[in-house]
């Protein structure tokens, strides 16, 4: 158990860190045209509070530790609770820093960004909705309510990637996302089915005991659960075969790319993961070995990818999935803080390099990279800003990502994964050489283009700035031997594990990773720079077979269009169509034409002819009957007296019988 | 002078009421038919009082009514039929069927 304190009245209100973002969304929707800044002032200062709020409580973790939990009841359905809560803790105070800043941030760049833009209001009313989704995902106590929060981000996320939707491309990317986390999700959620009715509860401090104590009852499931959660973390955090969303991605505003599909929503994933580290470390250790796999090729096949991109988000892209992949693979390998220290140090360079991107593409009206060129004049802090976020994602030290990432390559290599060590070593190459020529080819040479290229304002100059700084000093926090402490911070958690110690400076192996990158960079200057005015130099190297396979992204797209999409586009969804057209409609139909019939029947047969038959003979019996009757009427008055007299002598006849 | 003598008189005379009411045309004759029985049944009356004085001590009297309301009832006949003659210059009863079906 960790020395922690229960958070005080500090951790009992942090429900408004979630709450106050969806009250933003609903005041930018209801009043947001009518404001000056069209709603945008709303949601930044919504995000303002929840960055105060979240550097306050990560404050707080990091003097005292916090540990506290507060779940409501919110439906009760059989013998399932479903509840509403809110957890601080290590890992939740350092996701609530992370999402804060970020959002804060990019939301100010936002506003410069999406300046004129014809849906300002609906795309910050969105971006606020996915900002508090991401909070209800990372502060919820029990696995219901992370999934309402990670389906939300998935909508939030459709919702804007689909944001210039007037091109088709743009919403087809929108919902590549959300169909390829949609067929992931099937594994989080029969996971978290599994989990919930093995131990009888979904709270992660009743899943996470049980996973801790070696309960019998989730034995027959840990491994199960573990790799079917693992399965939607796949897919958010786009592994291996989930990845193909991420790239299609960039269809949508650089904002949300750099929050989204950088710094926060993407980490959902490796979050997860590292919330079930008890069940992971424990109980589902055996499945491990598959996320490392899992991990290792991720990194290694979409850094492969980022080498061949002209656009300049895609490269970004492809460089955020090859990263996950790194965070994964620690993860796999038990480096529960070097994961996290990943995601960390990634969300702030990352984050900037989307917006170094967005402020480019923003002056330069074009995502290529054929299109740019010499703009390290012209936009200063756009290209310092990016130089800090290359080197620290780089890994050269003394910025960021030296340090996360060494900290994963040690893991992976003490934990016994040394094929895994290398392939992450050779990523670093990877990844050096494709930042290096991104940023050869952006801000050296010659300008190819005509726009008019300046700097960008401040408002979004700034926030790049700050990050800037961040990407230098943000893995300061955890340098083994020296500080350790975001390995104590994220420890603070009401369930421990078998607790896995922040890896020492491991010499050889950080020699060998600083190695490779700096290799990486010279072999990328001396490709790409000198000649990095030319036309062709972003063809300058161009090996036969590997290159046609990278740009067809190894054909996985094709594959999957016609495995997939296909067929269901196509021939299951004709049949779909001809049943419901024919059968069940003639189902339905046909009820329609029997009661008919029925009716007809009641009514020509049973009403008209037999009721309406003994009703009418009735009424003619007895019209009969009065018709007959009437005829006695003659209005002959001799006629009544013969009658009367014929009725008296009866009469009198009778009297004198009986008598 | 026996009693059955009388009652059979009166017998035979209302008879011939009878058959003069059902069957004469003229509706004078009709009035005259009843008159007849009325009559029949004075004799009837009167006889009966002859012969049994004191236990029908009021036939003479019953008598005196029924010609009282016989002298009433001959007015007022005649008088309507002397209207229906005014009406329909006939006093033929077979044509007074008008209040029929």
């Amino acid at each position: 158990m960790v020395h922690a304190t229960d958070g005080g009245w500090l951790a009992q209100w942090a429900w408004l860190i979630v709450v106050v973002p969806f009250l933003a969304m609903a005041v930018i929707v209801f009043f947001g045209k009518r404001m000056p800044r069209k709603g945008a002032e709303v949601a930044v200062a919504a995000m303002g509070f929840v960055f105060v709020y979240a550097a306050v409580l990560l404050i707080l973790n990091i003097t005292q530790g916090v540990i506290y939990e507060h779940s409501v009841q919110v439906a009760q359905i059989g013998s399932v609770s479903i509840e509403w809560g809110w957890v601080v803790d290590g890992l939740s105070t350092m996701m609530y820093f992370v999402v804060g800043t970020l959002s804060f941030l990019v939301f100010t760049y936002a506003i410069g960004y999406m300046k004129g833009d014809v849906r300002v209001t609906w795309f910050f009313a969105a971006f606020t909705f996915f900002a508090g989704s991401m909070l209800v995902l990372v502060s919820a106590p029990n696995l219901m309510q992370l999934i309402v929060g990670w389906e939300g981000v998935g909508l939030a996320s459709y919702l804007l990637i689909g944001h210039y939707w007037e091109e088709k491309e743009n919403s087809s990317a929108g919902m590549k996302a959300f169909y390829t986390n949609k067929i992931a999700d099937i594994g989080l959620i029969i996971g978290a089915i599994v989990l919930g009715t093995a131990v009888g509860s979904f709270r992660y401090s009743d899943i996470l005991d049980a996973a801790a104590s070696n309960s019998s009852v989730l034995v027959p499931v840990a491994v199960l659960a573990g790799v079917l959660l693992f399965i939607g973390a796949m897919g958010k955090s786009a592994q291996f075969p989930f990845h193909v969303w991420l790239p299609d991605a960039m269809a949508g505003p650089t904002p949300v790319s750099s929050l989204m599909h950088a710094a926060t929503m993407v980490t959902a994933g490796v979050y997860l993961i590292a919330r079930m580290y008890p069940l992971y470390a424990g109980m589902a250790s055996d499945m491990r070995v598959l996320i490392v796999i899992i991990g290792a090729i991720t990194l290694l096949i979409a850094g492969l990818l980022a080498i061949v991109q002209d656009d300049l988000k895609r490269v970004l892209a492809y460089s955020t999935v090859s990263q996950l992949g790194y965070m994964v693979a620690a993860l796999g390998a038990g480096g529960y803080t070097a994961g996290l220290f990943h995601l960390w140090t990634h969300a702030f360079f990352k984050g900037l390099l989307f917006l170094t991107a967005g402020s480019i593409i923003h002056a330069v009206h074009s995502n290529n990279m054929s299109d740019m060129g010499g703009l390290r004049k012209r936009m200063p802090v756009t290209f310092w800003s990016f130089t800090s976020a290359s080197l620290a994602l780089v890994a050269i030290i003394p910025f960021a990502g030296f340090f996360s990432k060494d900290e994963i390559l040690a893991t992976l290599g003490h934990s016994g994964y040394t094929w895994a060590m290398w392939i992450g070593i050779l990523g670093a190459f990877i990844t050096a050489f494709y930042m290096g020529r991104a940023m050869f080819l952006t801000f050296f040479g010659t300008y190819k283009g005509d726009a008019h290229v300046h700097e960008s304002p401040a408002v979004m100059a700034v926030p790049m700035a700050i990050l800037g700084v961040a990407s230098l000093v943000a893995g300061w926090v955890n340098i083994p031997g020296v500080y350790e402490g975001f390995h104590h911070w994220v420890a603070v958690r009401a369930i421990t594990f078998p607790s896995f110690a922040s890896e020492g400076f491991d010499v050889p192996v950080m020699l060998t990773g600083l190695g490779f990158a700096i290799v990486g960079v010279i072999v990328a200057y001396v490709a790409y720079f000198r000649d990095a005015d030319t036309q062709f130099a972003r063809d300058r190297i161009r090996i036969p077979v590997l290159w046609p396979l990278l740009e067809h992204k190894y054909y996985l797209d094709d594959l999957y269009l016609a495995v997939l999409v296909n067929p269901i586009k196509g021939p299951i969804a004709r049949a779909v169509n001809w049943t419901n057209s024919y059968i069940i409609d003639g189902i339905v139909n046909g009820a329609g034409v029997v009661a008919r019939l029925v009716a007809r029947f009641v009514y020509g047969d049973l009403d008209q002819k037999g009721i309406d038959l003994a009703v009418n003979t009735a009424a003619i019996v007895t019209g009969s009957a009065g018709e007959q009757t009437r005829r006695l009427q003659t209005g002959k008055v001799q006629q009544y007296a013969a009658m009367t007299v014929a009725g008296a002598v009866l009469l009198v006849i009778a009297i004198v019988i009986f008598t | 002078m026996s009693l059955v003598q009388f009652l059979v008189l009166g017998a035979f005379m209302f008879s011939l009421g009878v058959y003069g009411l059902l069957i004469r045309r003229n509706a004078v004759m009709v009035l005259l038919a009843i008159e007849l029985m009325l009559n029949a049944v004075n004799l009837n009356l009167i006889a009966f009082e002859a012969a049994l004085r004191t236990a029908f001590a009021g036939g003479q009297i019953f008598a005196i009514f029924v010609i009282t309301v016989a002298a009433a009832e001959v007015g007022i006949g005649l008088a309507i039929v002397l209207l229906i003659f005014r009406n329909r210059r006939s006093a033929n009863v077979d044509e007074l069927d008008v209040m029929r079906w």
